[in-house]
Order: C-alpha cells, then structure tokens, then sequence
C-alpha cells in the first residue's frame, strides 16, 4: 500500500485538570501540566492519507487541497490558542495530547468526507500530533470508529496514571 | 525483526503530465510544474524484515545494503534530472509518490531471498512530506474487507 504524510504545525496552550479535583488534587494527578495559567506547545500534526495514485499525475492527493483542508478544519482554529478555552470541540474535554488528536482527527474526517464526495480515491489513514520531541500520539481513522469518547472535564472519573 | 537504512539523494524535477498545456498543468501542480525545473534533497529510509542470523547476529550484512542503496538509487538519482535522466520518469511524472514506487520496484528485485524481505520505502521530498510504500500484510487485506463490508 501507499499513504503519503504531511507534517503541519501549531503552536497553543492548554492546562490539564478536572473540575472536580481540587488544585492539589490537580497538581497531585498532572503534575506541572495542571499550573493554574496553562503553558504551551509547538505541536507537530502528521495526516497520513492513503489511496490509489492516478496513473496519469502520479497523485493520491494533490498537496494544496490537503493543505486547504488541514488549514481549514484545524491549524486556523488551534494556531496560537488556548486550547480550554478558544475551541468549541474542545469543550468540557481535558486537553491532553490524546484528546486534542481525537478531536482533531474527527475534524478532520468530517472535512475530509466532504472534500471527497467528488470521488477520491484516496482515504485519510491516520493522524499523530506530536506534543513536544519526547511525546507523540497516533490514532488510525479505522479506530476511530471503536474509540471512546474523549475524557470530560466533568465527569470526575479515577484516572489511572 | 525490522532493520532500516537511510539514503540520501538530490535531485531535481518537474510535475507535469506531457498532454496538458502549461496552463492546465501549473492549475493542477502549482509551482511544482514550473517550467524549469526544481529541486529536493530527497532522504529515503528503507526497513528490511528478517531474523539475526544465529551465527552473525544480523538480519543482514549493512554492508550490503549500503551498496544496493548506492546502486538502485544514489548512483542513478543523486544530482540528476529525474524527468530527463531517470527511466521511467521521461513518461511518468516523478511525484513523490511515483519514485518511492519505483524505488520499491529497484529495490524489491535485490532483496528476493526468503530469510529478508523489503517491508517500507520511506521517501521525504522535505522534512514535511514523505510517502510510505508497504508491503501488503494478510493483515491489512483483512482490514480493507472489514472496511468494504
């Protein structure tokens, strides 16, 4: 098979924490991740997109509509945010980096089918954010479908860390 | 057990299909079709698959890569002009996509034994595009009868 993969960037912030907990509570589970103003990252997005290439441009997908669709589904709405804050999807959800790539792989799929209702031939394959050089996360869009939702703000549930 | 090797090459380019216009072309590739030509310093990482020899403790003599490496893709690709110089690139387009597929197609032919088997081609035209080539695992043909059902 053949997937191709581009690599985007965003720089936001984010505060892990659970409204439930109390700051000690916070700081006990998440560490320095939970400093009541937040901090930030540079991210580094990977889509992976797999498919057919067209005999005749050599193509699975042209760059630019990649591109556009990552721009527009994503990188205009994290770029230099607060991701607690500033992005509806992220709404009542802890930012951890597993969140944030749930999120933005579905974005992702919802844009993405909309791109290609003209016929594509190509799928989008999978998505991996990458928090800082030491951290990574990778969801394939095959599970997606089996995956549970994202870990509430609310739900106060025992997290096993 | 995988092992990968990485390659490096540049060279230079052009995207365009030979029956469009200038026009229909640089509509379709951006100023990857420009007219001239252009360049990348291309870096290919190849995974072979195989077991450590129980006496020599390698999946393969690196040594031996490095120069199939040299061989099928740095001799023949480094500082050249794919479309003009890089069979079959004079009649298919020479998209990312399309050299990591002839690399695997170079590639493939040298490493034909059973114990070691060509498992991904890697090509970055930049640090931020690569296409993978993978070898079809009866894994993945189920996957994909999953997803048509």
């Amino acid at each position: 098979m053949t997937t191709l993969t581009a690599r985007y960037r965003f720089s936001a912030s984010h505060r892990l924490y659970l409204s439930s907990l109390s700051d000690e509570e916070n700081s006990q589970l998440f560490g320095k991740c939970s400093n009541p103003y937040g901090h930030g990252h540079d991210y580094v997005l990977s889509v992976t997109v797999r498919g057919e290439v067209d005999p005749q441009t050599g193509l699975m997908i042209r760059k630019q509509d990649l591109d556009r669709l990552v721009d527009q589904a994503v990188l205009r709405n994290f770029s230099h945010r607060n991701l607690n804050v500033d992005i509806a999807e992220m709404d009542e959800l802890v930012p951890t980096t597993e969140n944030v790539t749930l999120v933005i792989a579905r974005l992702l799929q919802a844009a993405w089918r909309s791109l290609s209702s003209e016929g594509s031939g190509c799928r989008l394959w999978a998505v991996h954010l990458q928090e800082t050089d030491r951290n990574g996360f990778e969801i394939r869009l095959n599970d997606l479908r089996r995956q549970t939702t994202p870990i509430s703000i609310n739900e106060g549930m025992v997290l096993h860390v | 057990m995988f092992v990968t090797r990485k390659a490096e090459f540049s060279a230079s380019h052009i995207c365009r299909v030979a029956e469009w216009s200038d026009t229909q072309n640089h509509e379709f590739f951006g100023e990857e079709a420009n007219p001239s030509g252009h360049g990348h310093n291309y870096v290919v990482e190849v995974t072979l698959e195989g077991e450590p020899d129980p006496v020599t403790g390698m999946v393969i003599d690196l040594k031996q890569v490095k120069s199939i490496l040299e061989e099928e893709i740095v001799e023949p690709m480094d500082h050249r002009f794919l479309n003009y110089e890089v069979p079959p690139f004079d009649s298919i387009v020479p998209t990312t996509a399309n050299v990591a597929r002839e690399i695997w197609k170079r590639l493939e032919a040298r490493f034909d034994s059973p114990a070691v088997r060509l498992a991904r081609v890697r090509l970055f035209e930049t640090a931020d595009l690569y296409v993978d080539v993978i070898a079809d695992s009866e894994m993945e043909s189920a996957l994909d009868g999953e997803l048509a059902a």
